[in-house]
């Protein structure tokens, strides 16, 4: 289908993108990528009156190495972040994630920044976040910003924090700590689909932060200890989030999931290569 | 820039090599406007919501669904599409190396493959059959199948790869 029609813009600043969504109120929508916001306007799920796209403002893209954190600014696409060359080292975990959002070529297009901003509960981004503790900033049309913490962040399906005269401006992913160990698997019907059941761990010497995505309605970060046998835990765990059946899988295989993947990710699991290939599956 | 949504605004962008321009409204998709608006009807247009790839076109080199972007988003870009890779010389190598293993029945899909197996190509030299295959996952083929596709590509990764002989030794040849 084709959109309904709408006016465009393209501002040139921060401030006047800022502006423009306070002067639309509702009737405004940001884009960025479009590669999930294009897909609701050809299908007419949303009909803004009018798009505002950030694709003028020069000053949104970088990516930056600072002391605890790499900030990624909302300009940045996905695929340019997967190509950044020392992402491996400063935030492995997104080294091993990002492969699996979607494909080539919507990462060509897709911004880091755009998908933390669209939360759709089985996004990888939004999970890593949510895993690191990292934090989402954001700026009005004052000039004025904050940073909210992904756990404040990530309200429900399709729903954040931002208000909205807001532009999420940067997002900030905590670097990795010596010592840790990152991993990450996920089980979707087709490698590119959303993530059915997405597990991201940081492992301490004597704890373990797991994020799960595609269960709950927005992604979830506990803290485990890290028992010889974990599979209380998680199966508390599995139990606590609330899953439902849908079109792509069961709330009973969504908590079987949890339960065998958490178990083989703590345990360090199959190499990533072997993890390369099931998902061509 | 401000458009208002009933206004056909002028896009200027350059198509496999030549300026080009047309009229767009804001929510024109670029797929459109290359079809209707400079009749490159070579970029086909399937599911109109990003999952099937037919209509990848490359933007400033990268493979993008080109249903998933506006026209007026293309303002100044460079765009390459499958009228791009036959040259007067006939069929490109990876067209032949489709031809030559069976990498296609209607074709339906294979205008955006080609695009999307081009920039591949550009960005990895010596691909293994895992990483096309990742590449090619952002494509539906309905009729023919992907290894025929698979190996095609390899083909051609392994003829450009031994094409590319290094400075030193071409010079000796030449000589
Ligand atoms: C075939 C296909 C498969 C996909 N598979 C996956 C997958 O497996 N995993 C996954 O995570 N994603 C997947 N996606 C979606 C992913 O590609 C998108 O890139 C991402 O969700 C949105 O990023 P975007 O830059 O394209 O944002 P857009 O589509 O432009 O925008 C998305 C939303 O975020 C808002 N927004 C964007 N930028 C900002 C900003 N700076 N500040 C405030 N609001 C903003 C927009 O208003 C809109 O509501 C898939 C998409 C396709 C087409
Ligand atoms: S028509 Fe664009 S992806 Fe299907
Ligand atoms: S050749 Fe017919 S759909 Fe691919």
């Amino acid at each position: 289908m084709k959109p309904a029609a709408f006016d465009y813009l393209r501002p040139s600043s921060r401030r006047e993108a800022c502006e423009l969504l306070h002067e639309a109120g509702d009737d405004a929508r940001l884009i960025a990528g479009g590669q999930s916001l294009m897909a609701v306007l050809n299908m007419r799920l949303a009909q803004p009156k009018r798009l505002i796209d950030i694709a003028g403002i020069e000053d949104l893209h970088y990516i930056e190495r600072r002391d605890d954190h790499l900030a990624v600014g909302a300009g940045v696409t996905q695929a340019e972040l997967l190509e950044y060359p020392g992402l491996a080292e400063a935030v492995p975990l997104l080294a091993q994630a990002m492969p699996w959002i979607g494909h080539w070529q919507t990462r060509n297009r897709g911004t880091v920044c755009g998908s933390i901003a669209h939360a759709d509960p089985s996004a990888e981004l939004p999970l890593c976040l949510a895993t690191l503790g990292g934090q989402v900033v954001l700026e009005n049309r004052r000039g004025k910003s904050r940073r909210v913490m992904a756990e404040d962040f990530f309200q429900g399906v399709l729903t954040t924090d931002r208000r909205q005269d807001e532009l999420i401006t940067e997002v900030r992913f905590p670097l990795a700590r010596p010592g840790a160990e990152y991993r990450f698997r996920e089980v979707a019907m087709r490698h590119g689909d959303f993530a059915i059941v997405a597990l991201a761990a940081v492992i301490d010497s004597n704890r373990v932060t797991l994020g799960v995505g595609g269960v709950a309605d927005r992604p979830v970060s506990r803290e485990l200890a890290r028992h010889a046998d974990p599979s209380e835990a998680l199966n508390a765990l599995a139990w606590s989030l609330g899953a439902e059946d849908d079109a792509h899988a069961t709330a009973a295989y969504r908590r079987q999931l949890i339960r065998e993947l958490g178990r083989e990710l703590i345990a360090g699991g199959p190499s990533d290569e072997e993890n390369a290939h099931a998902r061509q599956g | 820039m401000h458009a208002r949504a009933d206004q056909r605004i002028r896009v200027t962008l350059t198509l496999n090599g030549r300026e080009r321009s047309g009229y767009a409204e804001p929510r024109t998709q670029l797929c459109d406007f290359l079809r209707h608006e400079l009749g490159a009807t070579g970029t086909h247009v399937g599911c109109e919501h990003g999952v099937c790839g037919a209509c990848t076109v490359r933007v400033d080199g990268r493979a993008s669904r080109s249903c998933l972007m506006l026209a007026v988003q293309a303002e100044g870009r460079r765009l390459d599409t499958v009228e791009s890779l036959a040259g007067e010389e006939g069929l490109s190598d990876l067209q032949q190396a489709f031809r030559r293993h069976h990498a296609l029945q209607c074709g339906f899909c294979t205008a955006g493959i080609l695009m999307s197996c081009e920039e591949f190509l550009d960005r990895v030299a010596d691909p293994s059959e895992a990483q096309v295959r990742d590449m090619l996952s952002g494509h539906l083929c309905r009729c023919t199948g992907y290894t025929g596709m698979v190996q095609a590509v390899l083909d051609v990764a392994r003829t450009r790869r031994e094409a590319t002989v290094p400075d030193s030794q071409q010079e000796n040849n030449d000589v």
